[in-house]
C-alpha cells in the first residue's frame, strides 16, 4: 500500500504533464499557465517516482 | 532498464557495477534471457536524449521539406528497426555473446583494442555534444553570449566557463556516481518522452495551428518549407533524411554493438523493440524539436542558431529547461562511462575512476567547442561510417565464412592476436569511404551503404589470402604429430 500511493501520484503527474499543452493547443490556457502547470507536474513526478521506481528490481532479483 | 551488470573494466559492455555475472566471456544461459518489454523500455529511454534537440532543428537548417522529413524519417527509422531485427538480433540470439568477445574471437585481442580506441574517441565527441546541449540550458538563466550556428570554436569566456562547469560536473558524476545517475535516468525517461511530445504540441500552437486540418498547410509553408539550406549546409532531400535516420545508429545495428543487448533476448524478432526508440526518439522527438526551431525562425528569421535551452524555455518554461539539462546529462553519463571502459581496455592498470574522469575531461573540452554540436548530423554519419566495417566483418564471419571454405572465429582457432584480414577490411574500407567523401563523389550520409559491401567483400578476399598463408595453431599440432 505505501508504494501504491506514490505510484498513483506518478502516473497522474505524467498525465498532468500533457494536459496543459493540450489545453494550450485548444486555447483554453495561456502560456504562463501552461509553463506553471508543467513545472508542477514535473516536480510531482520527480518527488513521487523515486519512492517506488527501481526498488522492485532489488526485491525481485534472484539470490 | 535491465538487470544489474558486473563491472568489468575489460569490456565496454559492462555498463553498471553489480553482483551478478554479466557473461562477458561466455554465452548468456537460457535462464537469464529477457522478455520483449525489457527491451522496449530500454530503447525508448535511450533514444530520447539531449542530442534529439539539436538534430531536429538541424534538419531545418539543411532546408528540408515537410514530406521529406516526415516520410523520410519514417522510412529511415523503419530501415533501422529492420537492421536491428534482421542483421543484429539473429546473430545475437544465436551466439549469445557480447560484441567485444565476438570481435576478440574473430579479430584477436590487439585489434579489439584498436576498435575500443576508435569507439572511445567517438564516444568522447558524442558526449561532448551532449555537454554542449546541457550548457545551452545554463545560458537561459545566466544570459551569456551563446555560440552561433557557424561557430566551431567558443565565442565567449562565459560559454567556456558554463560548458566547462557542465562537463566537469557530468564527468565527476560519471566517475563516482554512475549508478545513481543511471537509476535517475530510468526515472526521468518516461517524463522526458512526454515533455518532448509537449514541445511539439506547444510549438504547433505557437505557429498558429489550432486545428489538425491546418497542419499540412503550415507544415509545408512555415515549418518545413523546403527552401534552400543555411549557407554552407547541404540541402537535404528525402534520401538524406532517410539515410540519416537509418544510419544514425549504424554502430549499434549494422555495426553490431547491440549484440551485447540482444544476446539476452529470447527471440531474434525482439529486435522490433528498437522501434520504441526510433519512432519515439527519432521521429516524434526530432519532429517536435524541429517545430520549436520553426517557432524561433518565425519570430526572427535571422536567429538561425539552434540552441536547445532557449528553444525549450520558450515552449515549456522551466520544465522545458529541466528537460534539456536532464536529457543531456542522462545520456552523457553512460556515454562517458562507456568511453572510459573502452579506454581502460587499453590501459588496464589505471583505475576506472581515473580513466572515466580523464575521459569526461576530454568530452568536456569537446563540449566547449560548439562545432561538433552544430555539425552533429555530419558527426553522427562519420561515427557510423568509422565503426560500420567491423559490423560487416562480424556478419560475414558468422554467416558466410563456411560457405567460402574459410574458418570463422579465426583469431580464436589460430591463436593470433591480430587478424590482418579484419584489420585490412576495416581500414581499407575507411580509406575508400573517406576518399569518396573528400572527392565529393559520395556524401558522408550515403557512403556507409556501399562501404558495408566493400568491407564484406574485402574481408572474404583478405581472409582467403591470409588464412591460406597462416597455419592455425590446431593444425600446427596435427602437422607436428604427423611428422
Amino acid at each position: 500500500m505505501p508504494r501504491l500511493i506514490p505510484q498513483i501520484v506518478s502516473w497522474l503527474s505524467l498525465i498532468y504533464v500533457v494536459i496543459p499543452p493540450m489545453l494550450f493547443w485548444l486555447g483554453k490556457v495561456d502560456e504562463k499557465a501552461l509553463k506553471v502547470h508543467m513545472l508542477i507536474a514535473t516536480m510531482l513526478w520527480f518527488i513521487a517516482t523515486p519512492l517506488w521506481m527501481g526498488r522492485e528490481v532489488k526485491a525481485e532479483k534472484a539470490p | 532498464m535491465g538487470e544489474d551488470k558486473i563491472l568489468d573494466y575489460r569490456s565496454p559492455d559492462a555498463v553498471e557495477p553489480a553482483a551478478a555475472n554479466e557473461f562477458e566471456r561466455e554465452p548468456v544461459p537460457r535462464n537469464r534471457l529477457l522478455g520483449l518489454t525489457s527491451f522496449i523500455g530500454q530503447y525508448a529511454g535511450e533514444h530520447v536524449a539531449g542530442t534529439e534537440l539539436m538534430i531536429g532543428p538541424l534538419f531545418l537548417v539543411h532546408g528540408v521539406s515537410a514530406f521529406n522529413v516526415i516520410v523520410g524519417l519514417a522510412v529511415g527509422n523503419l530501415l533501422a528497426v529492420l537492421s536491428w531485427m534482421l542483421l543484429c538480433a539473429p546473430i545475437a540470439t544465436r551466439a549469445r555473446l557480447t560484441l567485444y568477445y565476438q570481435l576478440e574471437k574473430i579479430c584477436g585481442r590487439n585489434l579489439v583494442v584498436l576498435y575500443n580506441l576508435a569507439n572511445g574517441v567517438m564516444f568522447c565527441f558524442l558526449a561532448g555534444s551532449m555537454i554542449t546541449v546541457s550548457a545551452t540550458a545554463l545560458g537561459v538563466w545566466l544570459e551569456f553570449p551563446m555560440p552561433k550556428l557557424s561557430d566551431i570554436a567558443p565565442n565567449s569566456w562565459q560559454w567556456v566557463v558554463a560548458a566547462g562547469a557542465c562537463g566537469v560536473a557530468i564527468a565527476i558524476v560519471a566517475a563516482y556516481g554512475y549508478q545513481a545517475v543511471a537509476k535517475f535516468a530510468n526515472v526521468a525517461a518516461p517524463w522526458m518522452v512526454l515533455v518532448f511530445l509537449a514541445f511539439g504540441i506547444v510549438g504547433l500552437r505557437q505557429l498558429g495551428v489550432t486545428d489538425l486540418s491546418q497542419f499540412w498547410h503550415k507544415a509545408t509553408t512555415e515549418i518545413w518549407p523546403g527552401v534552400k539550406a543555411q549557407p554552407g549546409k547541404v540541402h537535404f532531400t528525402f534520401w538524406h533524411v532517410m539515410f540519416f535516420a537509418w544510419f544514425c545508429n549504424m554502430a549499434m545495428h549494422i555495426g553490431m554493438a547491440d549484440l551485447s543487448v540482444f544476446r539476452f533476448a529470447k527471440k531474434s524478432w525482439y529486435g522490433i523493440a528498437s522501434a520504441a526508440g526510433m519512432f519515439v526518439g527519432h521521429w516524434m522527438a526530432w519532429l517536435s524539436a524541429s517545430i520549436l526551431y520553426a517557432v524561433q525562425l518565425k519570430a526572427d528569421p535571422t536567429d538561425t542558431t539552434p540552441l536547445p535551452g532557449p528553444l525549450a524555455y520558450k515552449a515549456c518554461g522551466v520544465a522545458g529547461v529541466i528537460c534539456v539539462i536532464l536529457a543531456g546529462w542522462t545520456t552523457a553519463n553512460p556515454t562517458i562511462y562507456r568511453a572510459g571502459l573502452a579506454f581502460q581496455a587499453i590501459l588496464p592498470r589505471i583505475s576506472r575512476y581515473k580513466v572515466t574522469l580523464a575521459t569526461g575531461l576530454i568530452a568536456t573540452i569537446a563540449g566547449i567547442f560548439p562545432g561538433v554540436a552544430m555539425k552533429l548530423l555530419d558527426f553522427v554519419a562519420l561515427y557510423g561510417m568509422v565503426l560500420m566495417p567491423m559490423g560487416a566483418v562480424v556478419f560475414v564471419d558468422f554467416w558466410l565464412m563456411d560457405r567460402f571454405g574459410l574458418r570463422k572465429n579465426y583469431a580464436e582457432v589460430s591463436g593470433t592476436n591480430f587478424n590482418m584480414a579484419a584489420f585490412l577490411a576495416w581500414w581499407v574500407t575507411l580509406a575508400i569511404c573517406i576518399t569518396l567523401v573528400l572527392t565529393k563523389t559520395t556524401e558522408i550520409f550515403f557512403v556507409s551503404l556501399p562501404g558495408w559491401f566493400v568491407a564484406a567483400v574485402l574481408y572474404i578476399v583478405m581472409s582467403k589470402l591470409f588464412q591460406k598463408t597462416t597455419t592455425p595453431r590446431g593444425f600446427e599440432v596435427v602437422a607436428k604429430a604427423a611428422a
